[in-house]
């Protein structure tokens, strides 16, 4: 799964380079939004849902001890 | 008066926040610096996101977008959306329980002990500051500025009108050393009392003030436009290349030729004058051109300078936990959509939004990034213009705040406290000095602000692009066990070299948009860094075995 979700990252940083929509402006969404702000628009709605499954799937090993350890050697509280 | 009126409103609540959080300070140099490491999910995302966005996001966003059409948001706002969560996701939380394992405040102090180098500390320190430093100008140069544009006719008997032409100040206009001075001191009461909690508080509530603001303004404006969709169909009619991202032969570019025209007239009136009445010859607009795939692609590599922003370093240490970090790391993207998408539209409509036969940006208007305050103070009340002036300022102030507070933690624990020697100093003395060192940044940076260096606003793409360069440090000191202290060395120099390199080709900043390579610099800047680290690293001797140890733990 974490290999999914990063390769899922890596597929929406190269569909970012929407090469496809470069030189329209239609469909316009609504009427109002041209496609080229639209499909970035859902590219950030994509980012946000893959970030999420990354934080659920890819979450990193051992920090959970961390948050109920105490800094020992804490220098801001010398 | 009523713009006044309600700056003066929102600066106050400001302050009552300030001094509310003030209340809650525990008078540790912990609390002071990181909030006790106590800062949960939602304050954390406020905090990141107010920091991360500058008045950039919703002045400059509609000002590029006027100048360049609605590719900038998949240059500049979405590839934020993707490089910023990874950067939280990926280094943040990594860099966070190593600062709670370790007691670490500044980024600097976890360079020293990563890499075993005293001295990486003091190369690190003044290009870190010397990054910020330009940064901190922008913002208080641009409180200045648009409290001075904003609030014409509130004191007549006390100021004059002066200027000419676009740069013309209104009569009873505040000032911009009354201005810039105001912001200055109200951002310096609640940091000074407040610490990073108050800084955190002030950002989520200014955070919220700067995003409802947004979409009020939005919405007032289409609505006075005929709707959104009368709006873009002015756009497609006159000016469709701004709806995309290339300039076709027979787009009909009525923007552009309006600014010609006016061009033709001043440098006819230009000609006409006597030598030494002529001043600067008027300068022709630009062309619109498309955006090349090469440039679209390259601007990924500037968002990777919140890695190394050390006042994002400092917010990351707030978090209460590692879990924290979540909420950040997908709300981020979508919060970047909704500040970002209706700015965009504004500017791109700001091209061919007519009202009365008159266009609402007149033809010949040269600056892009005051497009939003005109459309605000041509079509909307002096009410929403105050509420919009003091959302702007909301955006410039969380990210001064952070910055302020960040360059008196570093002044204080990575010079002060590192070399008076361990326990020479009390927590009460920390504190102290770091308040001291924030008044001191406060001042120092408002007296270079009043020299007005007008060249600073083209630096802030380079300020970026000096942060991002020393993105691979970051990352592999984080994942690459073998990455080593000439390896670091290496990576600190190439990225300061390059970078100096690529800003004097530019002109010291003049081209605004300056390409090496038909790419942005901070690309080229980016692949020297990281070859130099990875380079030097494989030919020198791995850190020590306790280093590895401490930072790569291997699972039991």
């Amino acid at each position: 799964m974490k290999i999914l979700v990063y390769a899922l990252i890596l597929l929406l940083m190269i569909a970012h380079q929407d090469f496809w929509w470069w030189d329209t402006e239609k469909p316009l969404i609504g009427g109002v939004v041209p496609i080229g702000l639209a499909y970035h628009a859902v590219v950030s709605v994509a980012a946000a849902i893959l970030w999420g499954l990354a934080a659920k799937h890819c979450w990193p090993s051992g920090l959970d001890d961390d948050d109920e350890s105490t800094a020992a050697n804490d220098r801001a509280t010398q | 008066m009523t713009q006044f009126i309600i700056i003066c409103v929102y600066l106050s609540l400001l302050l009552m926040l300030g001094v509310v959080s003030s209340r809650l300070f525990k008078g540790t140099a912990a609390d002071y610096f990181l909030a006790s490491r106590g800062i949960g999910s939602f304050l954390l995302l406020m905090s990141l996101f107010g920091t991360t966005m500058t008045a950039f996001a919703l002045v400059g966003s509609t000002g590029e977008s006027f100048r360049e059409g609605i590719g900038v948001y998949g240059m500049m706002a979405s590839w934020s959306g993707i490089i910023h969560s990874a950067c939280f996701f990926l280094v943040g939380i990594k860099l966070w329980s190593f600062g709670k394992r370790f007691g670490y405040t500044t980024q600097i102090q976890f360079f020293r002990d990563r890499f075993e180098s005293d001295k990486l500390g003091v190369v690190l320190f003044p290009i870190l500051v010397g990054l910020i430093i330009p940064y901190l100008l922008i913002g208080v140069m641009a409180a200045g500025v648009t409290i001075e544009r904003t609030t014409g006719g509130a004191f007549p008997s006390l100021f004059a009108a002066h200027g000419v032409g676009p740069a013309a100040i209104p009569e009873g206009a505040i000032p911009f050393w009354l201005g810039s001075a105001g912001i200055c001191l109200v951002v310096l009461i609640y940091v000074f009392f407040g610490g990073v909690r108050g800084t955190a508080w002030a950002n989520a509530f200014q955070t919220i003030v700067f995003i409802i603001l947004g979409m009020v303004t939005f919405s007032v404006i289409s609505s006075k436009l005929g709707g959104a969709q009368a709006a873009t169909e002015m756009v497609l009619k006159d000016n469709p290349h701004v709806m995309r991202r290339t300039v076709r032969e027979d787009d009909p570019l009525t923007r552009y030729h309006g600014d010609q025209k006016v061009f033709e007239n001043r440098m006819t009136a230009w000609e006409a004058k006597p030598e030494a009445e002529k001043g600067p010859q008027p300068k022709p607009p630009r062309k619109p051109h498309g955006i090349s795939f090469l440039h679209f692609l390259s601007y990924m590599f500037i968002p990777l300078s919140v890695g190394m922003f050390p006042h994002l370093f400092q917010h990351w240490l707030t978090a209460k936990s590692a879990k924290s970090f979540k909420l950040s790391v997908i709300a981020h993207p979508l919060l970047i959509m909704i500040v970002w998408v209706p700015c965009v539209l504004l500017g791109a409509w700001a091209t061919s939004a007519v009202i009365n036969g008159k266009p609402v940006i007149p033809y010949g208007f040269s600056n892009p990034n005051a497009v939003l305050v005109k459309m605000v103070a041509t079509m909307t009340s002096d009410g929403l213009g105050g509420l919009l002036t003091a959302g702007i300022l909301a955006a410039i102030m969380s990210s001064l705040d952070s910055q302020f507070l960040c360059i008196g933690s570093m002044f204080t624990n990575d010079i002060v406290a590192h070399y008076a020697g361990k326990d020479r100093l009390t927590d009460r003395q920390k504190v102290l000095c770091g308040r001291v060192f924030v008044v001191l940044i406060v001042a120092a940076t408002y007296g270079l602000a009043q020299l007005r260096p007008g060249s600073v606003f083209t630096l802030g793409v380079w300020c970026f692009s000096g942060f991002a360069s020393l993105f691979p440090l970051v990352f592999a000191a984080v994942y690459w066990r073998r990455a080593t202290r000439a390896g670091a060395y290496a990576c600190v120099l190439t990225a300061a070299g390059v970078w100096w390199w690529l800003f004097a080709k530019s002109g010291y900043g003049s081209q605004g948009q300056f390409l090496f390579g038909g790419m942005m610099p901070v690309a080229t800047i980016v692949g020297a860094s990281t070859t130099a680290l990875v380079l030097v690293s494989l030919m020198t001797k791995m850190p020590s075995a306790e280093t590895v140890e401490r930072f790569f733990p291997r699972r039991k």
